[in-house]
This record gives structure tokens, C-alpha cells and sequence, in this order.
């Protein structure tokens, strides 16, 4: 089988820096797929790139045998690319409820008019995520797990293929990131191919099937988690010898 | 009843559409426009050039104005919505100066003189043109307080608030955001500008300076900013209120002052309730949060 994710030779610069430089990859269908680098290597703009935030100059992103290098954010959430953001991007003049009916409006039921139904799928998402206690609560009134949380499950509610997390657990304590792991490896058991950017390295070698390291904006290393942090080259880089 | 009374409502409904029209893209979306004086004034002069080129009667006046309106919001808004934040608002200033400056050399519609327009007879069953043209504002006013108001409580008011609170993140939900603002500009724009057509059988006489002028921009921010932008009926109360304060201080001090009012308003509810009359009303009566 194809697989779902294929960036050809991306290469983004801001000014006269190279953000990426040819990044190859391919990520399968179903698979967990974790992306780990010092800051600053490009693993956000990387992503940028393949959720349409950011354009990249050369190459081309591939999603399910469709080139959508060209296609703005919104249209590749509806074939099916979510993400969650690094620092929390609730919608704060809503409510934690309504932060899940804009994508499930926007995406999932594009076309029909059934508030209520929306809203009962929009509650049973922040149930599986732990959220619905808070669902009329306002969303510029959470802590930083319960933003976590509403990050993953505001991707969630675009039903994606693909699911993007951008460092959904930076800053949270040991029980938390459990938390969220369990989560993300529940999503990953229903059939969604998730990637994994984290620097809590515990976390993205338990979680990750398979391993890539950027540095400077290119990949300086891929494989299972037990050879990577066996990798000279990214002790070097990135984990420190 | 006192034909006064309906030539001041007149104006008072007529700030009720600004306002509505004006918080579809500034207050749902967060695009602060500076340029409500250009579609009031494309408005006014699209009536003015029907009634001189065919002598078409208001309600076509009214429709044509929309129209253009409508049509030049989505221009604007192409060239310009790519532009976030301050970008956005200098450009919409930009246009309107561009525009007064249009019809300042344009001859046929009267240029920097202005032109006289004579009033038709009013049509059955009003007997007075005035009161006529009170009926047509508060329907226009009706007409936008629901179109804003099905904007507000549909899918549509969602997209453009989250558009507002996060726009990479709007995108990233799903929401086609550019596709999504250039409808509120268009909708906000032909609003403004049907506002703007009756102006010509109002006064009788259509000058550019005062069409175009500063003041329909300024005080069509300041009322959704008064009255609350997060609730249709923030912009009719801000609209409401300044409007009969304005024509109050008009008639009883002086003409010139009526600007000041909308000026130190502005200032005591920018600093005193941010979020307007609404705000202050949800702060007094909160609504009980499920828990």
C-alpha cells in the first residue's frame, strides 16, 4: 500500500536561513511516527509545511496519492490532515464546546444543519479526551493540560487520517503525559496515523514506532527508537553524549 | 406628529444599519474597517447618477447601491483581506479617499459643487416624503439587524469569531477564512452602501466632502464599540444611543458638538465597560456557568 504522507525534497528558508533543506520522508498508513530534534531544526516548519500554515519553496507534500503542495490549510483538513498547536490556539471567545463544533461544522458535517447532533458528537469527543466536564466552560479559562487536551481534541473533531501533534505535552508533569499518551495511542488503535514532534524523550520512544531526527533542517538520522538513541549523531546533536 | 421627529429618527436609523453593517466584519471577525464613509458615499452617489441618468425611483436607488456596494466590499476585501490587523484598516481608509476624490472631478454627478436633487412626489400611502423615508430606514435597519443577526447565531458567525480569536488556527479547523471574510466585506459593504442611497432624497442635495466624510466611519466603529460587538443588538443599542444623544445636543447646544459627544463616549466605555453595553449587562447578570 502507498503510503499516507510522502514529503519530496521540501526545502523552506525565512530570509537568507534554511529552515529545510530536501527533507524526504514517508510515513505509512496506521503507523506512529515520532519526530525529535534540537530546537530551532525545522520540526515545526516542517509540519507548517505539510498542514498547509506555511508554504515550502521546493518539493512537494503528497497525502493519500494527491499533491497538495498547493492547497491552502483549510482544504487539507478536509482530506484529512490535523494538527494541534505547539503553544494553545483555543478560539477564547467561545466556549470548550464550541472550540470542537467549528471543525466538526467546518468539516465533518459540512452542508447539514443539525446543531444538536454536532453538538452531541462535539461532547462525545471531549468525553474520550476528558474534557467534558468542562465542555460550557469558557475556553480562556483552562489550565495548561485542559488546553493540551483542547488542542488534541479540536484536531480530533476534524476526523483526520493524519494527526499532527506538535508538542502536546511540553510543560505537563509525569501523570499528565500518560494521560496524553493514552489518548494519542487510543486515536492510533482506531486507525489514525499519528505524528509525534516531542522533546520528552521518554515519551516519543515509547510511543514512536519509528524515529526521525532533524538537525539544522535536514534529517540526520531514521529508524526504530532503540537505534536512534544508540546514533552518534544524534547523541551529538540533539541527546547529548 | 411633528415631521421633525422623523427627519431625526431618519438619521438615527440610518446609523442602526452602519453600525449593524459595519460589526458583520469588525466585530464577528476582527477586521476593523476605517472605510465606512467610502460605501456610504458609493451609496449616495449611485442614487445620485440613477436619478440623473433614468429618474429610477428609490426602492431601484436602494438596490443598485447595494449592489455596487456588495461588489466594491468584495474588491476591497480581495485586495485587501490578505492584510491582517492595522494593514487592513489604513487600507479601507485608503479607499475611501480614493473614492471622494473620484467624484470630486467626475462633472456629471455634480463634482466638488455637489449636485440638487428634486424630490418626487411621495409615493401612496405615505403623504409626506419624510415620513417615507423613515418607513424605508427602519426597514433597512430590520433588513440588517437579521441579516447580522443569521450571521451571528449560524455556522458563519462561528468561522468569522474564530477567525477573529485565531485565524492560522481557523484554517487549520477547516474554515476557508479568505473565502469567509471577503462574504462578510461584501455583505458588510452593500449594507453600507444602501444605507447611503436614501441620503440624496434626504437632503435634497449631495455634496462629495459630506458623503464621504470621516464621520460615518468614525461613528460607525464607535457605536458596535459602545453597545458591545459580540451580540447583533450591541450595535442597534451604541447606535441608538449615540444617534438621539447626537441629535439631542444637535438641536439643543450646537451642531459642531455632536462630534465631541461621540468622542468622549467612546473614551468612557473604552475605559470603563471594554465590551460595551452588553459586556457591562453580562457582568451585572451573568449567565450561570454549567459545571
Amino acid at each position: 500500500m502507498s503510503p499516507l504522507l510522502q514529503i519530496k525534497g521540501v526545502s523552506k528558508s525565512f530570509g537568507g536561513f534554511a529552515a529545510l533543506s530536501a527533507v524526504s520522508l514517508d510515513v505509512a498508513r496506521g503507523e506512529r511516527f515520532g519526530l525529535i530534534g534540537p530546537n530551532g531544526s525545522g520540526k515545526t516548519t516542517l509540519i507548517n509545511c505539510v498542514s498547509g500554515s506555511a508554504r515550502n519553496e521546493q518539493g512537494a507534500i503528497v497525502f493519500d496519492g494527491e499533491d497538495v503542495t498547493r492547497l491552502p490549510a483549510y482544504q487539507r483538513t478536509r482530506r484529512g490532515i490535523a494538527r494541534s498547536f505547539q503553544i494553545p490556539r483555543p478560539f477564547r471567545s467561545m466556549t470548550v464546546l464550541e472550540n470542537l463544533v467549528v471543525p466538526l461544522e467546518y468539516v465533518a458535517h459540512r452542508g447539514s444543519l443539525h446543531t444538536g447532533e454536532v453538538e452531541k458528537e462535539a461532547l462525545e469527543i471531549l468525553e474520550k479526551i476528558g474534557l467534558a466536564g468542562k465542555a460550557q466552560a469558557s475556553s480562556s479559562k483552562l489550565s495548561q493540560v485542559e488546553l493540551r487536551k483542547l488542542e488534541l481534541a479540536r484536531a480530533m473533531a476534524a476526523r483526520p487520517r493524519l494527526l499532527i501533534s506538535d508538542e502536546a505535552m511540553a510543560g505537563l508533569s509525569g501523570s499528565e503525559v500518560e494521560e496524553v499518551l493514552k489518548i494519542l495511542f487510543e486515536l492510533n488503535e482506531t486507525g489514525i496515523t499519528i505524528i509525534m514532534i516531542e522533546h520528552i524523550m521518554q515519551a516519543v520512544m515509547r510511543f514512536s514506532q519509528r524515529v526521525v531526527c532533524l538537525d539544522a533542517g535536514r534529517i540526520i538520522c531514521e529508524g526504530t527508537p532503540a537505534s536512534i538513541v544508540k546514533d552518534p549523531q544524534v547523541r551529538n546533536a540533539y541527546l547529548g553524549a | 406628529m411633528n415631521e421633525y421627529y422623523f427627519f431625526a429618527g431618519y438619521v438615527v436609523l440610518q446609523f442602526v444599519v452602519l453600525a449593524t453593517a459595519w460589526n458583520i466584519l469588525g466585530g464577528y471577525a476582527g477586521y476593523v474597517n476605517f472605510g465606512t464613509g467610502a460605501f456610504f458615499g458609493i451609496g449616495a452617489y449611485t442614487a445620485v447618477l440613477l436619478i440623473k441618468a433614468t429618474g429610477a425611483p428609490l426602492g431601484v436607488q436602494i438596490l443598485a447601491a447595494a449592489s455596487v456596494g456588495g461588489m466594491l466590499g468584495f474588491g476591497v476585501g480581495l485586495l485587501t483581506l490578505r492584510l491582517r490587523g492595522i494593514f487592513f484598516s489604513i487600507a479601507t481608509v485608503a479607499v475611501a479617499i480614493i473614492l471622494e476624490t473620484v467624484i470630486l472631478n467626475w462633472r456629471y454627478v455634480g463634482g466638488a459643487t455637489g449636485v440638487q436633487i428634486l424630490r418626487p412626489a411621495p409615493t401612496w400611502p405615505f403623504d409626506s416624503y419624510i415620513t417615507m423615508l423613515f418607513t424605508v430606514g427602519l426597514a433597512l435597519a430590520v433588513l440588517a439587524v437579521l441579516i447580522a443577526r443569521y450571521i451571528e447565531t449560524s455556522w458563519l458567525g462561528r468561522g468569522l469569531r474564530a477567525i477573529r480569536d485565531n485565524e492560522e488556527a481557523a484554517e487549520c479547523a477547516g474554515v476557508p477564512t479568505l473565502r469567509l471574510k471577503l462574504m462578510a466585506c461584501a455583505v458588510s459593504g452593500a449594507l453600507m452602501s444602501a444605507a447611503g442611497a436614501p441620503l440624496a432624497m434626504y437632503q435634497s442635495f449631495v455634496e462629495p466632502v459630506s458623503s464621504f466624510s470621516l464621520n460615518y466611519s468614525v461613528s460607525a466603529l464607535a457605536m458596535p464599540l459602545i453597545g458591545g460587538t459580540s451580540h447583533w443588538i450591541g450595535p442597534v443599542l451604541g447606535a441608538l444611543l449615540l444617534g438621539i444623544v447626537q441629535q439631542v445636543v444637535t438641536v439643543t447646544i450646537s451642531s459642531e458638538l455632536n462630534v465631541l459627544v461621540v468622542g468622549v463616549l467612546l473614551v468612557v466605555f473604552v475605559v470603563a465597560a471594554p465590551d460595551g453595553i452588553v459586556g457591562l449587562y453580562r457582568k451585572i447578570f451573568p449567565k450561570r456557568e454549567k459545571e
